[in-house]
């Protein structure tokens, strides 16, 4: 019951916290939408190309946003000694995890939520399959880069860094998760090692949702992927924090 | 008769306590004894160990040999119950106000609502709940601070520097607050490296290069030194050691 509350709290104070911060919401909810608007643009003659990577952009933007968000934001409590003091009471490290991931994760839907509305119902996007399945895809990104946000604060020591982080280890997965270049297409090494990263599935899986009117097996198997690869991220995240320093 | 202490009125006894830090040994196998409800100064100069040992007794640092607080292992989950920690730096989150602030520790702690508002009074922060902390004087955050350590009424309460940078009359208030708690059975430890705060504590633990020069009462410190002030005692202390 404790652990409950306890995670609770931790979740309404982590809105708070941001609720204070009026100009990180508006870029939070607004800025994917505006990058899709302005892909819509550039592809206003072509909108065949568009139709066939929104989709995937769908994914990655909201990945992309809440994994700097949550990174900084846990960096600062790490930072501020915030957390050490909550270390020092009877809160499990599982509650703090769940209570960021709650919040986050909250933020994230929201986000993921108004920008695949706005590309279905503004921008008109064609695809075959269900929309339902778009979206749910884009809601398990944006909360996979909540969980990776939570394990890389770990190991940046400033916030220079966890910025830093965004090309050194999520760039390299939005090249070789098949949104350039199709996965059969990658050199063998490349096309192996993209199996082993978490945005491959995400992409995969709204890629098929643009050319298959039904959603099969492997798109599920993608989704389940992404989960698999979040919960890994939240439990290597939660064994970083340390109740003593050594 | 014997020179005995009973085990319940101990809070904190340490024997042989060793920390390292990168190696680096910052305690050197000291030993200490502090009774419970006393108000007991820590007193060393900047990077002497006072934040280490403070942080091992309330569990966030690794330690070798013993350390018993409120009868047990420091460290142990039963006791983050029981500890407040008041750390030097105020942490408390800086894009909440007051209010938000107390309410989100009493749930971490398992104090009420009713009680977070009679510690808000407490500490005059009352008229300044919805304000966010980050727009709040250094000693109007050091007080949130203090705040969120009273909160779920610990026994034990630890202070890490806590009147460093608070004027006079604040700090005159902040020492009757401590009386009060000591008066009403709590245990403080309170750091300094000011000496005039040590004239105010019953015991004094006077500490310097990782090593304790001095673990008893104040006025015996005096007498056993032939000094006036806790200053001149930490000099002779120091000295006989070299």
């Amino acid at each position: 019951m404790y652990h409950i509350r306890a995670s609770f709290a931790t979740m309404v104070r982590i809105i708070e916290q941001l609720m204070h911060d009026k100009r990180t919401i508006a870029l939070m909810f607004l800025a994917p939408t505006v990058l899709m608007t302005l892909l819509w643009w550039v592809f206003l003659n072509h909108t065949s190309v568009f139709d066939a990577i929104a989709p995937a952009l769908l994914g990655v933007f909201p990945f992309v946003i809440m994994f700097l968000i949550t990174s900084i934001t846990t960096l600062r409590e790490r930072g501020s000694g915030t957390l050490e003091r909550l270390m020092a009471t009877r809160i499990s490290k599982g509650d703090i995890i769940i209570g960021y991931t709650l919040a986050f994760g909250i933020f994230g839907v929201i986000q993921s939520l108004i920008t695949s509305l706005v590309v279905v119902f503004v921008l008109k996007i064609d695809v075959a399959g269900p929309l339902w399945f778009v979206i749910l895809v884009a809601i398990a990104d944006t909360l996979l880069g909540v969980a990776l946000g939570l394990l890389a604060s770990a190991f940046a020591r400033t916030e220079f860094q966890a910025v830093q982080f965004m090309p050194a280890f999520i760039f390299p997965q939005l090249l070789v998760c098949g949104l350039f270049v199709p996965l059969a297409q990658l050199p063998d090494v490349l096309e192996s090692a993209a199996y082993w990263l978490p945005l491959t599935y995400a992409v995969d899986a709204l890629n098929g949702v643009v050319s298959s009117i039904d959603i099969t097996s492997d798109m599920w198997r993608d989704l389940l992927m992404v989960l698999v690869f979040m919960v890994g991220s939240l439990v290597l995240a939660s064994l970083t924090l340390r109740r003593q320093s050594k | 008769m014997l020179y005995t202490v009973v085990m319940e009125d101990i809070a904190i006894r340490a024997s042989g306590l060793v920390i390292e830090k990168q190696k680096q040994s910052v305690l050197n196998g000291i030993d200490l004894v502090i009774k419970r409800a006393t108000i007991n100064g820590l007193i060393g100069p900047s990077g002497s160990g006072k934040t280490t040992l403070m942080r091992a007794i309330v569990g966030v640092q690794s330690y070798r040999g013993n350390l018993e607080v409120l009868g047990q292992a420091a460290g142990s989950a039963g006791l983050r119950d029981r500890i407040g920690y008041v750390t030097q730096s105020p942490a408390i989150y800086g894009d909440l106000s007051v209010w938000q602030n107390l309410c989100y520790f009493a749930v971490i702690n398992k104090a009420t609502r009713e009680q977070a508002r009679a510690i808000m009074t407490k500490v005059q922060l009352a008229s300044r709940a919805d304000q966010l902390v980050a727009s709040l004087s250094g000693g109007q955050r050091a007080r949130v601070n203090l705040a969120v350590a009273l909160l779920g009424n610990p026994d034990l309460l630890v202070f890490d520097e806590p009147t460093v940078g608070l004027d006079p009359i604040l700090r005159q208030e902040l020492w009757g607050l401590f009386k009060e708690l000591a008066a009403s059975g709590k245990t403080l430890l309170i750091s300094s490296h000011v000496m005039d705060e040590a004239e105010r504590c019953d015991n004094l633990i006077l500490i310097r290069d990782g090593k304790v020069l001095w673990n008893d009462t104040r006025v015996k410190l005096l007498e056993n030194t032939h000094s006036s002030t806790v200053g001149a005692a930490f000099i002779a202390k120091t000295m006989e050691v070299e």
